[in-house]
């Protein structure tokens, strides 16, 4: 079985707080903010890690991202994965999901092609949870998205996903792509004697080149998204403070909130 | 050269150790406090994540990552809880004899449960005679046959009731002291009372008892006579190591407290962190933190050489641990009246300052160990 996971590295979003916009670039300041792995990828390599114990296979890492993303990549060896490719080049950056999708599709083309590719449903800065599907119509799969659930048994998966008024369950053959949101499992820790076996296991980059992309489809050049501007939104909560006896402010406070539609 | 840098792998160590401190230790922690009894989980969890393997070789079942690499994860946990931070240091304290001085045999029938986290390991060295002068102790071991009969009792012993494996310190004559394996399932052997402390809730301390506890001959570490020097070594080398990543744990914690409180308590308008004397006691903390790390993290490298490092380990445990009951109290001041509620953390951390400085060797005992390297 040829598993592929792809895995975002992002700032930290437990410092989300830290994180400002550049309002000249349109970019992200990140600065000072470590690096993890996008959470719900970790999701993705959990479910990963679960069908190769079950059916057996090989467990394949795919990211783009510039190159201080390697030692948090490497995190994804220790807890089990087989290999990693990085897809790194400059003329990647400034991607939009589509540019990003397509990289992402030639890194697991170049390696061998999938019968399975694990996704996070979203990734914690941009989070337009375009990426998974982008990248399954890209390699012709059919793809479920939002997954809390998955199973494989005589190659049928049976994928249960969540929708916006409860949850479905679906069932389709491979190749398959599936983005999986946090309910799907428990990832696991690392293992420090995972640790020692990573030193031993491949960890290739990959530029542009090496994946014969041109560079009219990738990076900057290659997307068709424009961010037309940023803004602050602001949230405050509304307070208003009601004057008067006990009595008649406790009326008038039973009068907002049935007009509020809050009993 | 120097190079004061971690290695990539010892960052994703630590990664990999605060992550599990913060997953599953920390929300243990009020149990702990409640209780002073040791959860199953995080027994179960420093097994399966290969905590207690770092110091034992590939051969035997361990990951042979050293003794920076045990310093970093004792930091990590401690700085959650310094309570899981101490049963931890004691294990590899106890599973340091049998790696240093043990037979291939002894080894081989010990080390791998007590690196899989099956078995748990301990030392006892200490009697009610006195820690500090170990050659005070009163157990005694007689050879009958193929034999030694053990018996006396020691206190202050962590890990007592969970450790399955001690090392134990006994005389087997008047002036000639010899370590053994013991194990649980020895007949005449057991755990005594429970002692309490002040802090540290949740790490086991209590009395080891042996009472005509036949041991096999086989379980001598060396030879007769060899007890001080296989005790001492790995409580001068590992223990007082041990000591110190707990304080480093301990000192990072009250760090990381007071800086939150202070930019966050408003005074006179403006986050107490802009007044000059909080500032003051932060940039104390933040000092000795990193005055302690380098010590600790020097001696550690050097053991991993293969160096001695018995001064080098005192410098470190008695810089850090005292550095780790000022930065304590400094946090519970920047607190205010915050500092000494159960609430908040810092008056656990005054508690759990107060229990660093006996443990392995008081801060007397370092100062000897220092000032005889000075004098000489
Ligand atoms: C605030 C912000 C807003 C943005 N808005 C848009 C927008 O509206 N339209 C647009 O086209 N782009 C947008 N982008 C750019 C977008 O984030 C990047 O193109 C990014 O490379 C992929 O999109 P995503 O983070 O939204 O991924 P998502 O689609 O949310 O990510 C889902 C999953 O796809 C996989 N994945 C995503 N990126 C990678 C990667 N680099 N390597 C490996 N796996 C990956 C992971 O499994 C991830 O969990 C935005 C970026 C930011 C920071
Ligand atoms: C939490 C905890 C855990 C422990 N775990 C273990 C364990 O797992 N195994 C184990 O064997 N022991 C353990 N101990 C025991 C510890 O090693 C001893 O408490 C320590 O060695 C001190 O011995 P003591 O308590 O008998 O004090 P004493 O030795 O009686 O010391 C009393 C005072 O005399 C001072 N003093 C002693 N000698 C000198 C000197 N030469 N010059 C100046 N002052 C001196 C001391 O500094 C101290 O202030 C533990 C102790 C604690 C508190």
């Amino acid at each position: 079985m040829r598993i592929f996971v792809c895995i975002k590295v992002v700032p930290d979003p437990e410092r989300a707080s830290e994180i400002t916009l550049d309002p000249q670039t349109k970019t992200v300041r990140r600065e000072g903010i470590p690096l993890v792995i996008n959470p719900m990828d970790k999701n993705a390599l959990e479910a990963a890690l679960q069908v190769r114990a079950q059916q057996g296979g090989e467990v394949t890492v795919v990211s783009m991202g510039p190159p201080s993303v390697e030692e948090v990549l490497r995190q994804s060896l220790a807890l089990g994965a087989d290999r990693v490719a990085l897809l790194c080049d400059r003329c990647l950056a400034g991607a939009d999901t589509l540019a990003t999708a397509r990289t992402l599709a030639a890194g697991i083309e170049k390696l061998g092609g999938a019968d399975l590719v694990f996704c996070g449903a979203e990734s914690a800065d941009g989070g337009t949870a375009q990426v998974g599907p982008q990248v399954a119509a890209l390699l012709g799969m059919a793809h479920a998205v939002y997954a809390t659930a998955f199973s494989l048994r005589d190659g049928i998966a049976e994928v249960t996903v969540k929708t916006e008024d409860g949850e479905k369950v679906l069932q389709g053959g491979l190749p398959l792509l599936v983005t999986v949101s946090r309910e799907i499992n428990q990832p696991r820790g690392i293992r420090f004697s995972e640790i020692v076996k990573a030193r031993k296991k491949p960890f290739n980059v990959f530029t542009a080149a090496d994946l014969s992309l041109a560079e009219t489809c990738i990076g900057e050049q290659g997307s068709p998204t424009r961010i037309a501007g940023i803004a602050d939104a602001k949230m405050e909560r509304r307070g208003e403070i009601l004057e008067g006896e006990p009595e008649e402010a406790v009326a008038k406070l039973m009068t907002i909130l049935r007009r509020e539609g809050a009993i | 050269m120097i190079d004061f840098r971690f290695t990539e792998e010892q960052d994703m160590l630590r990664t990999a150790a605060r992550e599990f401190a913060e997953e599953v230790i920390a929300p243990l922690v009020p149990q702990m406090e409640e209780t002073d009894e040791m959860p199953e989980e995080i027994l179960r969890g420093l097994g399966e994540r290969d905590f207690l393997a770092l110091g034992i070789a590939e051969e035997y079942g361990g990951v042979n990552l050293g003794h920076v690499a045990k310093m970093i994860t004792i930091e990590e946990v401690s700085r959650v809880s310094v309570a899981v931070g101490m049963m931890l240091q004691v294990m590899h304290l106890g599973i340091e004899p049998i790696v240093a001085f043990g037979s291939p045999e002894q080894k081989k029938k010990y080390l791998p449960k007590l690196a899989s986290g099956e078995h748990f390991a301990t030392v006892g060295v200490t009697e009610a005679t006195g820690g500090s002068d170990p050659t005070g102790i009163e157990t005694t071991a007689r050879l009958e046959g193929d034999n030694y009969i053990l018996n006396g009792r020691k206190v202050f012993i962590t890990n007592a009731h969970v450790a399955h494996v001690a090392v134990v310190l006994a005389k087997t004559d008047e002036k000639e002291f010899s370590a053994f394996i013991l194990s649980k399932d020895m007949p005449g052997f057991r755990a005594g009372r429970w002692e309490h402390k002040v802090g540290m809730k949740g790490c086991d301390t209590g009395e080891l008892i042996m009472e005509d506890c036949v041991v096999p001959k086989e379980n001598m570490i060396g030879k007769p006579g060899d007890g001080l020097k296989v005790c001492m070594k790995a409580i001068s080398e590992v223990g007082r190591a041990g000591m110190a990543a707990v304080g480093l744990g301990l000192i990072k914690a009250c760090l990381e407290a007071s800086t939150k409180f202070a930019n966050e308590r408003i005074l006179y308008g403006k986050p107490i962190s802009r007044l000059q004397g909080v500032q003051f006691k932060v940039a104390d903390m933040y000092l000795d933190y990193n005055a302690g790390m380098l010590l600790s993290y020097r001696a550690a490298a050097m053991k991993d050489r293969g160096e001695r490092c018995d001064v080098e380990m005192a410098m470190a445990k008695y810089y850090v641990t005292e550095a780790a009951v000022k930065a304590a109290k400094l946090a519970t001041e920047i607190h205010g009246g915050y500092g000494v509620m159960v609430e908040y953390a810092t008056q656990r951390y005054l508690r759990d300052a107060a229990v660093l400085n006996p443990s392995a060797g008081t801060g007397d005992i370092q100062r000897i160990v220092m000032a005889r390297a000075a004098l000489s």
